[in-house]
């Protein structure tokens, strides 16, 4: 049951955003949370949409697999729009002659509020799905690579993260095996009150811990017996290279960003 | 090759020491050479195993890697990229989310250009016969194919020597069978000299050479026949023979004068044979 979780989502075909620098998608991706929060005017709007539209499109990901992500957050963009709709002071929106308690200026905050969390959520999945989780931490060291200049354990902390995202599945598997090896015994997770049910996952944390020290140590001792020794001189299969397709990619976005401060601030 | 004199180890636990794992241990392996080592649990054979790539170091005594001694912490690196490590679970392992990746891992460690790196992944990934799955998640793989990317990763480094510590031991027969095929063809094609540790009888008919431990004592240390025939020792040091082996030991003892110096189901049905033409003739 838990085995079916696609890992950090990535869509492995080929395609030009596929391609990209992961530091181009990260940065780009980032500049383009700022501008969904400095939108304010309908046409800027527009231009993010248009933005995203295109993003879609040139990933050759399924429209589909866009909705999947949206799906779980749902709930909050449909509530956080409610609460918008009917708790903002202003002027009076009559539905067919009658007052509800909407406001003009409650309608306009939803739908901005709306449009904000689809472009956001649809934004991280197109990263996600064109992105490995390897070129990601890869690209996040980099990244942060000036920082190890005042002692932040860049490598380290990337190294982490991809060790970390390669050990979801083993352990999800792991703790599918110790839920199974319980209820065997007689243990119930899914009855009883709130209480009962939090104290019958002690069990299963337990053996679940020990075994991820144990693991650990296994790794640690397997990565040093194929000479690890930290980020200093090491190499990469795939060096991540910034090339005229990242700057083509660079220079369309700052266009569309470009455009959302125009017609925000000058307009 | 890979040489250990007089080596002296315990493990402490902290309390107080415990007893000595490895005691007064000589073994000295050729190049090129099969070695399996046995003994039953607690002998200190993975303890051994660990000591000739420095991940643990003699208390007494010495280990020399290609004429390295293992204490001198500057050639540490020298000497781990000269003998590549296999463990039991794959799965603790491998490091990366694909597979090219994971083989990738060592070179990666040792500075070599991304070209060279590539060759090396490629190389490698086709010797275990696995290159096909190159860009696969390796927790989807099954536990044989996930211990050949394993074994790939370690030959990816290029080392003199491989030193596998019950590579088996978590497989099911199909994965043994398979990681026992790279083994030997690792040996045949890249004379590479390989230390295999098992619980296995059947996987260490196989090598060239056996070396039996009991207590971190080498007891026995021969060819595979001349270990196997030696039955009766086995058994006394809580050790199996081969099935075969076992048969005609078997009948033997059962009063049927059936050679029991064998190690294959060829050579068994030979010396059953010989013994029933023996009897019809006889008659």
């Amino acid at each position: 049951m838990l085995k079916d979780i696609t890992l950090g989502q990535y869509f492995p075909i080929d395609s030009f955003l596929h391609r990209l620098d992961p530091r181009t998608k990260i940065l780009i991706f980032i500049l383009d949370i700022v501008a969904i929060f400095m939108a304010q005017t309908v046409e800027s709007y527009v231009v993010l949409i248009l933005f995203t539209f295109l993003v879609m499109l040139i990933s050759k990901v399924p429209v589909k697999m866009y909705f999947k992500g949206l799906k779980p957050i749902l709930y909050i963009i449909v509530f956080t729009a409610l609460l918008n709709l009917f708790l903002t002071q202003g002027e009076d929106l009559p539905i067919f002659g009658y007052s509800v308690g909407i406001t003009v200026e409650g309608a306009i905050v939803a739908a901005k509020m709306a449009t904000r969390l689809v472009l956001l959520i649809i934004g991280s999945s197109a990263l996600t799905y064109t992105t490995s989780p390897m070129a990601l931490t890869d690209g996040i060291e980099k990244l942060l690579k000036p920082l190890s200049k005042i002692g932040f354990p860049t490598h380290e902390l990337a190294m982490m993260m991809s060790i970390a995202i390669k050990f979801i599945p083993t352990l999800i598997e792991e703790t599918d095996k110790i839920i199974k090896a319980q209820q065997a015994r007689g243990a119930s997770f899914d009855t009883g009150s709130i209480f009962k049910r939090a104290k019958a996952l002690i069990p299963m944390l337990v053996p679940l811990f020990i075994s991820a020290f144990r693991r650990a140590d296994e790794l640690a001792i397997a990565m040093e017996s194929r000479c690890y020794t930290g980020g200093d001189g090491r190499t990469r299969l795939k060096e991540i290279k910034f090339t005229h397709k990242d700057l083509a990619a660079t220079i369309c976005f700052l266009m569309f960003f470009a455009c959302v401060i125009f017609l925000d601030f000058i307009f | 090759m890979l040489k250990a004199e007089n080596l002296l180890y315990s493990y402490d636990n902290g309390v107080k020491k415990v007893d000595t794992v490895l005691d007064n241990l000589n073994l000295n392996i050729k190049k090129g050479e099969f070695v399996a080592v046995l003994g039953h649990n607690g002998c200190g054979k993975s303890t051994l195993a660990k000591h000739f790539n420095g991940l643990l170091l003699p208390l007494g005594g010495d280990v020399y890697v290609q004429g390295i001694n293992t204490k001198d912490e500057e050639m540490l690196w020298t000497i781990r990229r000269q003998v590549g490590m296999v463990f039991q679970n794959p799965d603790n392992q491998i490091v990366a989310n694909v597979v090219e990746e994971d083989v990738a891992f060592a070179p990666e460690n040792l500075g070599i250009p991304s070209a060279e790196i590539r060759k090396r992944v490629d190389d490698a990934l086709k010797t275990v016969d696995m290159y096909r799955y190159r860009k696969h998640a390796p927790h989807l793989l099954s536990g044989g194919q996930k211990q050949r990317v394993a074994i790939a990763g370690a030959i990816a480094m290029r080392p003199e020597c491989i030193v596998m510590d019950e590579p088996t031991a978590m497989l099911d027969p199909m994965g043994r069978a398979e990681v026992m095929e790279t083994i030997l063809k690792l040996k045949a094609q890249e004379n590479m000299t390989v230390v295999l540790i098992t619980h296995y009888m059947d996987e260490a008919a196989m090598a060239d050479r056996v070396v039996v431990m009991d207590d971190g004592h080498i007891v026995v240390d021969d060819t595979p026949r001349n270990v196997f025939s030696q039955v009766e020792l086995l058994k006394s040091l809580g050790l199996d023979v081969p099935q075969v082996t076992e048969l005609a030991y078997s009948l033997n003892k059962e009063g049927f004068d059936v050679n029991y110096d064998v190690l294959t189901v060829t050579e068994c049905a030979d010396a059953i044979m010989d013994y029933v033409r023996s009897i019809k003739s006889g008659n």
